[in-house]
C-alpha cells in the first residue's frame, strides 16, 4: 500500500471541536502536563546524553584538552578496535544472511506439513530468553570435554563409530624386548616361530585404565604348529621384576595382537583373553614377530576447543543464529501464507517444477518480507554485546571483540575519549539502516 | 445425478490415494522437522538438566546422563541459590527494575502519546517526529555523560537509576506506537466526551487508557522481556545493586567451577520470560520487529 493511500485511510488529528473550554493558556497548560515528564525524559537522558557524547569524543581521556580526530584514529589503529571493527564486519557479512535463509528454510518447510505448531514453538522459543542467557547456554554446549560439552559429545559418537578410541591409550613398553610406538603398535624384537610363546609386557597404564574383567596373567602353554603368547601388564604394586609374568600382575583383554612376517606384513590377528593370553594356530614353519597393533593405543577424542580463539568467532555466531532462527521463520512464514495460493498454481500448471516455483515465484514475492528480516537482523548483529560476553570465556573476549564490547571496555578502563568515539561511530552506522527501518514502519502503522 | 452418483466414488477413491502418496512424499519433511526441532530444544533443556545434577558430580557429568538414570537429578543447587543471598537479592532486584521499567515508560508515553494524538498545539508534528527520530540513538550513546549524571544525582548503582535508563530509552518506541493507536480511536467518541465537559484527564483515563489496551499490553510485554533480558544497561549503572544477569556474569570468570550456581541461577532469570513468551505468543513478534528500532 503506498503512503498517501494510507494517509488516506488513516484518521487525522484535527482542531479539537468548538465546544472545547478554557482560554488558549489553559489548554497550552494541560497540554504541558501530558508532554513535559516524556520531554524531560528524552531530553535529560537521550538528547543531552547524545550531544555531549559527541563533543567527548574529541576530548582526551580525562576530557580536558581537546584532541580532534585523534580518538577516532585509534579507532582504526589499535589492534583490539580493529579486530573489533572487523568482528562486526564479519558478523554483518555472514549472520543476517543466515538467519534470513535459515527462516525461509524453515517457513518453507512448514508449508508443506499439518501439524507445524509444536516446530514453532521449539524454534521461536529461544526469542523469549536473553541473548544472555542464551549465551550461558551455548558456553555449556561448548565445553571442551566430551563428558561435559553437548557438542563435543556428539562428534565424540561420530568420531567413536568411525574410528574407536583403543582400550590402552597411554600405554608403553616394558621392557626393551618391545619395540615401537604407539603410532605403529609394538612389536616384538625377537623373531619367534610356530611352537613358541610370545610374552608382550606393556606398562604405564593407570589402574582405571586396565580394562574391565582382567584376570591375573599366565603364560600359555606352546602350541605346536601354532603360536600362543600373553600381553600383559608388566606391573604390580610394589613393582615387580620388568619383563617377567609375577603373581598379582594382571592380563590385557580385548588387545589386537597382529603376527607379521619377515617382510613386516600382517598374516593374522586375534584379539586376547582376560587372562592375557592369545593364540595362533596353524601358522606355517617361518619367523614371524609378535605385535600389539596401533588401534590398540588409539587415544579417546579430546574435543574440539570451540571456545578457543580461533573458532570463537564462528561458535558465538551459530549460537546468535540458534536464537534469530525462530523470528525469522514466523516472520516469513506470516509472509508466506499472504502469498495467493492460485499464483503458485497457476505457475505449475504452466509446468514449473517445485524448485523453480520457488525460485521464481515464491521469493520475489516474498522479497519485502525477506528484507524486513535482513535488515532487522542487520541492526541487531551491529549492536551485538550479550552473547558475545557470555559465550566467549574471558582469555579469548578479544578475539571474539566487537564494537559494543569495545566501547563497555574502554569505558570501564576509564578511557572516555576513545570509548565516546566509539559510542558515535556505533551511531553512524545504525544510522542508515535504522532511517530506512523507520521510513518503513512510518508507512506500515 | 445418477451420473454424479457413479463417479462420486472414482473421486473419492483417487483422493484416498492422492492423500496417501502425499503422506508419504512428505514423510522425509516431517522426519527433518522433527529432527530440527529436537536440535533446537536441545541447547536449553542442556541447561535444564545440567542445573538437576549432583553438585558433587556436576563438574564431571554430562546432563544426558540424568535421561539414563532420572533418580540421580536433584533440586539441590536450586536450594542452594535460593539459599544464596547474593543471588536472591539479583532477584528481587531484576523483578523491581523489570515493573519499574515497565509501568514508568507506559505511564509517561501514554499521557505524551494522548497529547500528540489529540491535543492541538503549534509544531506538534514537528515533535512527534523528533521523538521518533530519537528511535535511532543507541543506548550506547548515553552511558559516559549519564554516568557523571548518575553520580552527582547519587541514583548511580541504584535500582531507580536502572529503572529511569530503562524507561528514557523505551519511551521513543512506546509513544510512537501508542500515538499511532490512539489516533484510530473514533473521533465522535472524544468529541462527546469534550461537548459532555469531560476534562483532558478524565478522557484520558476514562476513555484513551481502556480503548488503549490492547497496545498497551503488547507494548508491555515487549518492554517487560526487554529490561528483565538487560545485561549492558546494568554493567554500566550498577555495581553492587546488580540484576540476576549481573550477578551471573560476574560468576562466568570460572565458568567450570561455578557451573553448580551458573546452570540454576541461568534457568531461573530465563525461566520467567519463558512463562511470558508462553502465555502471550501472539504479542511477540511485533514487538521484536519493533525492538530493531531501539
Amino acid at each position: 500500500m503506498t503512503v498517501e493511500a494510507q494517509r488516506a485511510e488513516a484518521p487525522q488529528p484535527g482542531p479539537p471541536p468548538e465546544a472545547y473550554r478554557g482560554s488558549l493558556w489553559e489548554r497550552y497548560g494541560i497540554t504541558a502536563l501530558f508532554l513535559a515528564p516524556a520531554l524531560i525524559f528524552l531530553a535529560v537522558w537521550i538528547v543531552y546524553p547524545t550531544i555531549s557524547t559527541i563533543i567527548r569524543s574529541f576530548y582526551d581521556r580525562e576530557g580536558d584538552t581537546f584532541v580532534g580526530v585523534d580518538n577516532y584514529e585509534t579507532l582504526f589503529t589499535d589492534d583490539t578496535l580493529r579486530t573489533a571493527i572487523k568482528n562486526n564486519f564479519l558478523w554483518l557479512l555472514i549472520v543476517p544472511a543466515f538467519v534470513t535463509a535459515i527462516g525461509l528454510v524453515f517457513a518453507v518447510l512448514l508449508e508443506r506439513v499439518r501439524f507445524s505448531t509444536a516446530f514453532k514453538v521449539a524454534v521461536f522459543m529461544p526469542m523469549a530468553i536473553s541473548l544472555f542467557a542464551a549465551g550461558v547456554i551455548w558456553r555449556l554446549m561448548y565445553e571442551k570435554d566430551p563428558e561435559q560439552g553437548t557438542v563435543n559429545a556428539a562428534v565424540a559418537v561420530v568420531k567413536d563409530a568411525v574410528s574407536p578410541s583403543g582400550v590402552l591409550s597411554n600405554a608403553r613398553a616394558s621392557t626393551e624386548t618391545l619395540q615401537g610406538g604407539p603410532e605403529g603398535g609394538f612389536e616384538l624384537k625377537d623373531a619367534i616361530q610356530p611352537g613358541k610363546v610370545a610374552q608382550l609386557g606393556l606398562t604405564a597404564i593407570r589402574e582405571d585404565d586396565v580394562p574391565e574383567g582382567a584376570a591375573q596373567a599366565v603364560v600359555p602353554e606352546p602350541l605346536s604348529g601354532g603360536i600362543t603368547g600373553v600381553v600383559w601388564r608388566d606391573f604390580k604394586p610394589g613393582g615387580g621384576t620388568p619383563g617377567e609374568l609375577e603373581e598379582g600382575e594382571l592380563g590385557l583383554p580385548g588387545v589386537t595382537v597382529e603376527l607379521r612376517d619377515d617382510g613386516g606384513s600382517q598374516v593374522a590377528d586375534t584379539t586376547t583373553e582376560p587372562d592375557g593370553t592369545f593364540r595362533f594356530e596353524d601358522v606355517e614353519s617361518g619367523t614371524y614377530r609378535a605385535a600389539i597393533g596401533p588401534e590398540t593405543f588409539q587415544t579417546p577424542y579430546a574435543g574440539v576447543s570451540w571456545l578457543g580463539a580461533s573458532l570463537i568467532l564462528p561458535s558465538i555466531m551459530i549460537a546468535y543464529i540458534w536464537v534469530w532462527a525462530g523470528f525469522s521463520m514466523v516472520v516469513i512464514a506470516a509472509g508466506l501464507a499472504a502469498i495467493p495460493r492460485d499464483l503458485l498454481e497457476a505457475a505449475r500448471t504452466d509446468g514449473a517444477n517445485e524448485w523453480q516455483v520457488f525460485r521464481r515465484v515464491t521469493v520475489p514475492l516474498l522479497a519485502p518480507v525477506l528484507s524486513v528480516v535482513f535488515i532487522t537482523m542487520i541492526i541487531y548483529v551491529l549492536k551485538v554485546f550479550d552473547i558475545v560476553v557470555s559465550v566467549a570465556p574471558g582469555a579469548v573476549q578479544d578475539d571474539a571483540n566487537v564494537i559494543a564490547r569495545a566501547m563497555w571496555v574502554r569505558f570501564g578502563a576509564g578511557d572516555h575519549g576513545v570509548s565516546a568515539a566509539i559510542a558515535v561511530f556505533l551511531f553512524l552506522l545504525v544510522l542508515p539502516v535504522l532511517a530506512i527501518n523507520i521510513r518503513r514502519f512510518r508507512r506500515e502503522v | 445425478m445418477a451420473a454424479a452418483a457413479e463417479t462420486q466414488p472414482v473421486v473419492l477413491k483417487e483422493s484416498a490415494a492422492t492423500k496417501m502418496v502425499r503422506f508419504l512424499s512428505r514423510t522425509p519433511v516431517y522426519l527433518l522437522l522433527a529432527f530440527l526441532g529436537v536440535l533446537w530444544l536441545v541447547p536449553t533443556f542442556g541447561l535444564f538438566f545440567t542445573s538437576l545434577i549432583d553438585p558433587a558430580e556436576i563438574g564431571t557429568t554430562g546432563w544426558w546422563e540424568i535421561l539414563s538414570k532420572p533418580s540421580a537429578a536433584t533440586f539441590d543447587n536450586y536450594r542452594e541459590i535460593f539459599n544464596n543471598e547474593d543471588i536472591t537479592s539479583a532477584l528481587w532486584t531484576t523483578i523491581l527494575v523489570a515493573l519499574g521499567g515497565t509501568i514508568l515508560p507506559i505511564i509517561v508515553a501514554a499521557f505524551a502519546a494522548y497529547g500528540f494524538a489529540w491535543l492541538e498545539f503549534p509544531g506538534r508534528d514537528w515533535l512527534f517526529l523528533v521523538v521518533v527520530a530519537l528511535l535511532v540513538v543507541p543506548i550506547q550513546m548515553a552511558f559516559i555523560p549519564l554516568f557523571s549524571l548518575y553520580n552527582d544525582l547519587g541514583i548511580f548503582d541504584s535500582v531507580l537509576g536502572l529503572i529511569l535508563f530503562h524507561t528514557a530509552f523505551g519511551l521513543p518506541f512506546a509513544i510512537f506506537l501508542l500515538r499511532n493507536f490512539f489516533i484510530g480511536i473514533p473521533r465522535d467518541l472524544l468529541e462527546a466526551a469534550r461537548i459532555d465537559g469531560a476534562s483532558e484527564f478524565r478522557i484520558f483515563f476514562r476513555l484513551i487508557l481502556p480503548l488503549g489496551l490492547p497496545a498497551i499490553a503488547s507494548l508491555a510485554i515487549f518492554q517487560f522481556l526487554w529490561v528483565w533480558n538487560d545485561l549492558l544497561v546494568a554493567l554500566v549503572f550498577a555495581r553492587d545493586t546488580q540484576p540476576i544477569t549481573v550477578a551471573i556474569f560476574s560468576q562466568m570468570r570460572q565458568f567450570s567451577a561455578n557451573i553448580e550456581l551458573i546452570a540454576p541461577a541461568a534457568f531461573v532469570s530465563l525461566a520467567i520470560p519463558l512463562v511470558v513468551f508462553f502465555a502471550f505468543q501472539r504479542y511477540f513478534v511485533q514487538g521484536l520487529l519493533a525492538g530493531s528500532v531501539k
